[in-house]
């Protein structure tokens, strides 16, 4: 036997990974890994000559690579997944794009593109890095779909599925704008260029010229405003009809008054019109739009349970276990669960004992054990040895999906709330309505011939394109600032929602609390002796066996005999002959021990008992402060957990109350109650069972440790690890709102120069293209640099 | 005089050109991955055996 007190601990790093290895238990050509699925990645990198993967980057792999197995991915060759999944497909060839989160840098890109050197019946493939995407070109002949994905797992790129295909269609509507972008400066630039000469004064000979180029405006400013321009005029015809004021209106009416006045300058000889006013407005605007497009492409903010649940599962039929499309499960149906996958729909349990991890769909921080004969409900996690069970339910119908057949999930989100953006465009557009009302009587009276003239100009310099500009590029940078900290919103109109909340709502389970446990000795041991118990521990699937068995960080190599494990006690086995149990008090005979909020696992050496393993679900740090800053605002903790931790929570909170066991249709209306008390509530919850007070608070924020597993459908992602600069994120958006009003501010002083020339019959094409400029630059610098100035705070 | 008309006429047809490049270009794709072929220019080319 050797003795444990003499293995050294060795820091060295995993050759694929870069992950601390203990031991050098995995060795292969003089290169150290932290696991057999790390080795088994270089095996067959090397065995194609692909090692210049570990080149281009140090330790380039994802760590955690675990062994695929066998039947892994063979629901994909189900002709209807199959089917929604590629892009092309022949009887020899088949093209498919996979997202595969794993992709982070030259090394993936690098293997990735090489994939034919691994399997020769793939032909080509091509990664998008910015949308973590690869396009695969195989011989579908040779090669299944299956074996493509299962391919790309033992590589360790495993690709995320999911049925909708909304991957590869989102960039088109930002392409289209793009595009328009382009015209639009195009004829911009040109039109300034022609337009010179007109500003700088022609005389004699070139007087012809000067109509020539005034021509040529005409001819470049209308694919302007028929292509470009073309959304302001549709959004603006919209909101007409819906009898509502939005910012297109005015917008649309001063480019239509913009170029039907130059267009009969041009044609009548009067003038030589406002193209370059016109064509530079549209292309300021468009920039805003563009600003206020770019998002987040990695982040999927919309997912409903669908995309939580499995693709497929091992069905039984006559001739053995076969793939089968969830939804096409019925009642009665025999299926298989293994271990971490996910329950698909309510069922009973055919196994003796199922460990189940309700913790995502309830709130509910312990894993359950379920009996033979019991109900298992769908959306709960299988932890341990794979189980059979008998349908009971569709999905659809499970009881706890059928939150999604609450009313909130029927309406679309966005009408709830009017922008003020609007409200300003509103005012704004009766205010020149008014004006132009006013300035035509006045030039009737005293000089009729100037009437249509003057009215135009005045609707001309109207066009609120300043006014347009500042939201987008006020919301818009405060959206970048809140991404670069770790807070991702779905887009800019959260921002300003989010300036509005006066109350917050907390969940607990992997909100408050982190999906990680903390596992502390209480008790005497020896080190040798721990090593013992991590042994143990590692040999039984149960959570809290391997919760325990993770936290040792001291390893034993001796043999352990007579390991047996009982349902619902705990595990013995005898090592060196010395007999070791762990588990529950009764099971090692320990009596007169308090039960609290926490899970405890008894350990006892030789028939004494040495203490016990306490573990918790650890809150996160900062919470406290967080609070604490947040004042009276903080609302409610909801959570779908047992009262157990009631005292740690009473310690956080105060005198907030607090509700426990609560339902997600509890959840929802109490966010429901607040709203009908005239509360803006920010929900923060990170499971399925907030996903419906996510969606009917005013603001939804999912917490997620790592952005790239699944989030309900949320207004926002933050990461965990800045949860405890929510506060500063939200006076940040009360300050974004305030840098826009005085934006507005800014806006109204130029539009007010300009309707003065304007009312006066002065506006010149000159003065026009001056001031439209100008406030539109003046607007966008001040509200960007203002964000970047009230965002220093976040920095330090 | 006519040689301003003529040299705008050249002028505006090239820079059409190149607006019409840019249109393609965006239209299938070229600017989707704006990182991937800065690195991709770098990796050996692989030895046919």
């Amino acid at each position: 036997m050797k003795s444990i007190d003499h293995v050294q601990e060795i820091v060295t790093q995993c050759f694929h990974c870069g992950q601390p290895c203990e031991e050098e238990r995995f060795q292969k050509d003089g290169k150290v890994f932290c696991c057999f699925g790390c080795q088994t990645v270089y095996d067959i990198l090397a065995s194609h000559n692909l090692c210049e993967y570990y080149d281009f980057e140090k330790n380039p792999g994802s760590p955690q690579a675990r062994a695929v197995e066998e039947d892994a991915y063979n629901y994909l060759d189900l002709p209807e997944v199959k089917k929604s999944l590629v892009s092309f497909q022949s009887d020899t060839f088949t093209r498919v794009t996979f997202r595969i989160p794993a992709i982070h840098c030259v090394s993936c890109i690098w293997l990735l593109e090489n994939l034919s050197a691994v399997n020769a019946a793939i032909v080509k493939s091509n990664v998008v890095f910015g949308r973590k995407q690869v396009t695969i070109d195989f011989l579908s002949d040779k090669l299944s779909l299956a074996a493509v994905a299962r391919l790309l797992a033992q590589l360790g790129y495993p690709p995320q599925i999911q049925l909708d295909s909304s991957i590869a269609k989102a960039p088109e509507s930002n392409r289209s704008l793009i595009i328009k972008l382009a015209v639009a400066g195009f004829a911009f630039g040109n039109i300034m260029l022609l337009s010179f000469p007109e500003y700088l004064g022609l005389d004699g000979a070139d007087i012809q010229l000067q109509h020539w180029f005034s021509y040529l405006n005409l001819l470049l400013a209308i694919p302007v405003v028929v292509y470009s321009g073309r959304d302001f005029f549709i959004n603006a015809w919209l909101s007409f009809q819906q009898r509502q004021i939005n910012i297109d209106v005015p917008i649309a009416v001063g480019l239509a008054a913009l170029f039907l006045r130059s267009g009969y300058d041009i044609v009548t000889s009067t003038g030589a019109g406002y193209m370059d006013s016109l064509t530079g407005l549209v292309f300021f605007l468009l920039i805003g739009r563009w600003f206020q497009s770019k998002t987040y492409e990695r982040l999927a903010f919309d997912r409903d349970y669908k995309s939580y649940f499995p693709l497929a599962v091992q069905r039984w039929t006559n001739m053995g276990w076969y793939p089968v499309v969830v939804y096409e499960l019925v009642k009665g149906d025999r299926i298989r669960i293994r271990h971490s996958e996910i329950i698909p729909a309510d069922g009973i349990l055919l196994s003796e004992e199922a460990i189940i991890d309700y913790s995502f769909v309830t709130g509910e921080a312990r894993p359950v054990t379920v009996g033979k004969g019991n109900d298992i409900f769908a959306g709960g996690r299988l932890l341990g040895q794979a189980v059979e069970l008998t349908i009971s339910k569709k999905t659809e119908q499970s009881y706890l999906t059928s939150l999604w057949n609450h009313a909130t999930f029927q309406k679309p989100a966005e009408s709830k709330y009017r922008k003020i953006i609007d409200r300003a465009a509103q005012r704004f557009t009766w205010f020149v309505l008014a004006l132009a009302v006013v300035t035509a009587v006045y030039w009737y009276v005293y000089d009729s011939t100037q009437l249509w003239l003057v009215i135009t100009s005045v609707l001309m310099v109207a066009c609120p394109c300043a006014l347009a500009l500042a939201a987008p590029f006020t919301y818009g940078s405060m959206l970048r600032l809140f991404g670069l900290h770790g807070f991702y919103l779905k887009n800019a109109d959260v921002v300003e929602r989010l300036a509005t909340i006066d109350a917050v709502v907390f969940d607990k389970t992997g909100t408050l609390t982190q999906g990680a446990h903390t596992v502390k000795f209480m008790g005497v041991i020896d080190p040798h002796e721990l090593a013992w118990v991590q042994l143990l521990a590692s040999g039984s699937t149960h959570p809290l066996s391997r919760l325990v068995a993770d936290s040792i960080q001291k390893k034993s190599n001796v043999a352990i005999q007579d390991f047996c494990e009982y349902p619902g006690q705990g595990l013995a086995g005898k090592i060196d002959r010395i007999e070791i149990k762990l588990g529950s008090a009764s099971w090692v005979g320990f009596t007169g021990f308090q039960k609290d909020a926490s899970s405890q696992v008894f350990v006892s050496i030789g028939g004494e008992v040495r203490g016990y393993f306490k573990i918790e679900t650890a809150i996160r740090p900062d919470m406290k402060n967080l609070i604490h800053r947040l004042g009276n605002i903080v609302k409610a903790l909801l959570s779908g957990d047992h009262s157990l931790d009631q005292t740690k929570m009473k310690e956080l909170f105060g005198k907030v109350p607090l509700f426990f066991d609560q339902s997600p249709h509890d959840k929802l209306s109490y966010v429901e109650k607040l709203q009908g008390d005239n509360h803006r509530v920010l929900m923060v919850g990170d499971g399925l069972n907030d996903s419906g007070a996510l969606k009917q608070s005013d603001v939804g924020i999912a917490v997620s440790d790592d952005t790239g597993v699944f989030t309900p459908a949320c207004d926002g992602i933050i990461k965990g690890s800045v949860l405890g600069n929510l506060d500063r994120f939200l006076s940040l958006g009360k300050k974004a709102t305030i840098i826009l009003k005085i934006a507005f501010g800014i806006s109204f002083f130029y539009n007010f120069i300009a309707l003065s020339f304007a009312v006066s019959g002065h506006l010149t094409p000159l003065v026009a293209a001056i001031l439209m400029p100008i406030s539109s630059v003046s607007v966008v610098g001040f509200s960007s640099l203002a964000v970047r100035w009230v965002g220093r705070s976040l920095s330090t | 005089m006519l040689i301003i008309i003529l040299l705008i006429s050249i002028s505006l047809t090239i820079a059409i050109g190149f607006l019409i490049a840019f249109v393609w270009g965006m239209r299938t794709g070229q600017f989707d991955d704006t990182y991937g072929p800065s690195v991709r220019m770098l990796f050996e080319d692989k030895k046919k055996k």
